[in-house]
């Protein structure tokens, strides 16, 4: 082999492994993701007394079905909610917020872009504050506002509070002021109402937003944890997580961990599902509201 | 700018903000001010007598070491989280930026777990570091020989808590790094590489400047979420044990307020939080209006 060859060689093993580095990396990173999960559905398909023995088989067990059945359908010992039950929940919980933010936020940012009112920039403003209030500051006093309500363990307790979003209706503000105003002159000039031109030009127009929004509170809908956490008492009213901590409260041994790890699974599932199946106006929203 | 064509109704847009208004108005506002005003007053927790004793409940927090305890490990905290996930997740979206096969899947892989709730990565670090059932836990004992309790070792607690938290946050940092990413002219790093510049130099030189207002964003996010949106990690896992020393600020409003019923000093501490927050939202807001540097 001459020495040119030699360097030859050389260089094209260098290239071939820079070509293969971000492929490493990359698989690190979604093995980082993907492990502690592969985990957790090990432990789904064992009885409480494998996983008890320490350590647990690190294969999938015949128990899958089993353990996926008692979680959906009787729940745990200690836990007596069936996931089914809680899954309804959060669902009610994850669509009303996600539904209830879009319709709240989307009639508030056509008042303030579309019309001209006194208190538009009060109203603008107000909203603007609540970015500076999210729940985790004003827990005990919000508290108090439900229970004077009669709110506590209602599906209205669990959403009304959570369905404003200062970051929706900045989204659908800037939107809409992106739209050409000769639309909606033309519209009048054509005789309809600003709410026939809502409904059937803006509202329409708006579908990508809407769709991006959706995916997002969804998503934060379904993964709320705090504030059921403080006004669901009664087990008919647990959403998934607050299932999901109740099943892993008391000692060690008494938890049914194969059930816990199942439940765990199955909350994961419906907000994944939504992220895969529109992943790309998820993206689209998340950059573009940048929050 | 011309003036923009607006509908004239008088009463159609109170109509429209009115059911926004009214719920900022019912569960933002009223709270917030009920939290300002009860934080000057002491109640016994049976609903019974307010006295009001001006600004003893914040006093007594300044010179409370639980209280300063409780501060300093979520600054930590919140330090931790913001450093290792931003710094993971830059690098992993610069590796999937770069035009090689496959980019898509694994962009689908990293994206995903967004969905997964701060709860949910709670409970799967939890069981894997449960010193009786964790299988790692029962590698660090029986391979390194690590005396491995985290509810009786802060250290352990916090590094437990900390990755928790960073992984759950990698898969949001992903999706902005990759986004700013995709914005930086591919012509400008090309140009640079034709001039000469290594990798590392295109990256410090050209592509980390212009990515500054995506840093920084995420610089801010993560902080707020490293200190406000964690408390489901640290109820999940530790429940601010060692004693309270893994209490976070958040956890504690919470533990004061909900578990021990001192409402005076929960709404005082509520106060303390909602200026963090305004100082962070203030603060973001001015530098994102000035787009940082360029």
């Amino acid at each position: 082999m001459t020495a040119e060859q030699r360097i030859n060689k050389a260089a094209h093993r260098t290239k071939v492994i820079k070509g293969l580095f971000p492929h490493i990396v990359l698989w690190i990173g979604i093995a980082i993701i993907i492990f502690p999960i592969y985990f957790i559905f090990s432990a789904s398909s064992h009885t409480s007394a494998e996983i008890q023995a320490a350590p647990m088989p690190l294969g999938i067990g015949p128990h899958l079905i089993e353990n996926y059945r008692q979680a959906l359908f009787e729940g745990t010992k200690n836990m007596g909610t069936p996931v089914l039950v809680m899954m309804k929940n959060s669902l009610i919980m994850a669509l009303g917020i996600s539904t209830g933010k879009i319709i709240v936020s989307l009639l508030a940012a056509f008042a303030i872009v579309f019309f001209n009112f006194p208190l538009r920039n009060f109203c603008f403003w107000s909203i603007f504050i609540t970015l500076m209030l999210p729940v985790e500051v004003r827990i005990m006093p919000t508290y108090k506002v439900i229970s004077d309500l009669g709110m506590l363990n209602t599906y209205a307790g669990l959403i009304l509070p959570m369905i404003v979003s200062a970051t929706a209706v900045f989204l659908f503000r800037q939107f809409f002021m992106s739209i050409p105003r000769e639309i909606a002159e033309a519209s009048q000039i054509d005789g309809a109402t600003p709410m026939q031109f809502f409904r059937h030009i803006l509202a329409p127009m708006t579908r990508t937003p809407i769709a991006a929004m959706f995916v997002i509170q969804f998503i934060y809908g379904w993964n709320q944890y705090l504030w059921p956490l403080l006004i669901t008492t009664k087990p008919e009213f647990y959403t998934l997580l607050i299932g999901i901590n109740r099943m892993m409260s008391g000692a060690d041994v008494q938890i049914e961990w194969q059930i816990a790890m199942a439940t765990t699974l199955l909350a994961m599932l419906p907000p994944v599902i939504v992220v895969v199946l529109m992943q790309k106006q998820f993206i689209a929203g998340m950059t573009e509201t940048e929050k | 700018m011309a003036k923009q064509y607006e509908f004239k109704a008088p009463v159609l847009p109170y109509l429209l903000v009115l059911p926004q208004m009214v719920i900022v108005f019912i569960f933002f506002f009223w709270p917030a001010a009920q939290a300002i005003l009860q934080s000057f007053y002491l109640q016994d927790p049976f609903g019974g007598r307010m006295i009001f004793v001006g600004f003893q409940n914040y006093s007594k927090l300044l010179v409370d070491p639980d209280y300063w305890q409780s501060f300093r490990v979520s600054t930590a905290f919140a330090l931790c989280i913001t450093l290792s996930a931003m710094t993971i997740s830059l690098f992993l979206a610069i590796q999937a930026n770069k035009k090689i096969r496959f980019a898509s899947f694994y962009k689908t892989m990293l994206v995903w777990p967004y969905a997964v709730s701060t709860l949910v990565a709670g409970v799967i670090w939890l069981f894997l570091f449960n010193p009786n059932v964790g299988v790692i836990a029962y590698v660090l004992k029986h391979t390194f020989h690590v005396d491995w309790q985290y509810l009786l070792n802060f250290n352990q607690a916090f590094f437990l808590l900390t990755m928790a938290a960073s992984w759950k946050q990698l898969a949001y940092n992903f999706v902005f790094f990759l986004a700013g990413l995709q914005s930086v002219p591919a012509t400008l790093v090309e140009a640079a590489e034709i001039d000469g510049a290594g990798a590392a130099r295109r990256f410090w030189k050209i592509i980390f400047p212009l990515l500054s207002p995506t840093t920084f964003y995420l610089l801010v996010m993560n902080l707020v979420y490293g200190f406000f949106e964690t408390f489901p990690i640290v109820h999940a896992i530790t429940q601010g044990a060692p004693g309270k020393s893994t209490g976070i600020l958040v956890y504690k409003v919470w533990r004061d307020g909900v578990i021990n019923l001192d409402l005076g000093s929960s709404a005082a501490q509520s106060v303390i939080l909602m200026l963090m927050v305004i100082v962070l939202t203030v603060f973001q807001f001015r530098f994102i209006e000035r787009r940082v540097t360029y």
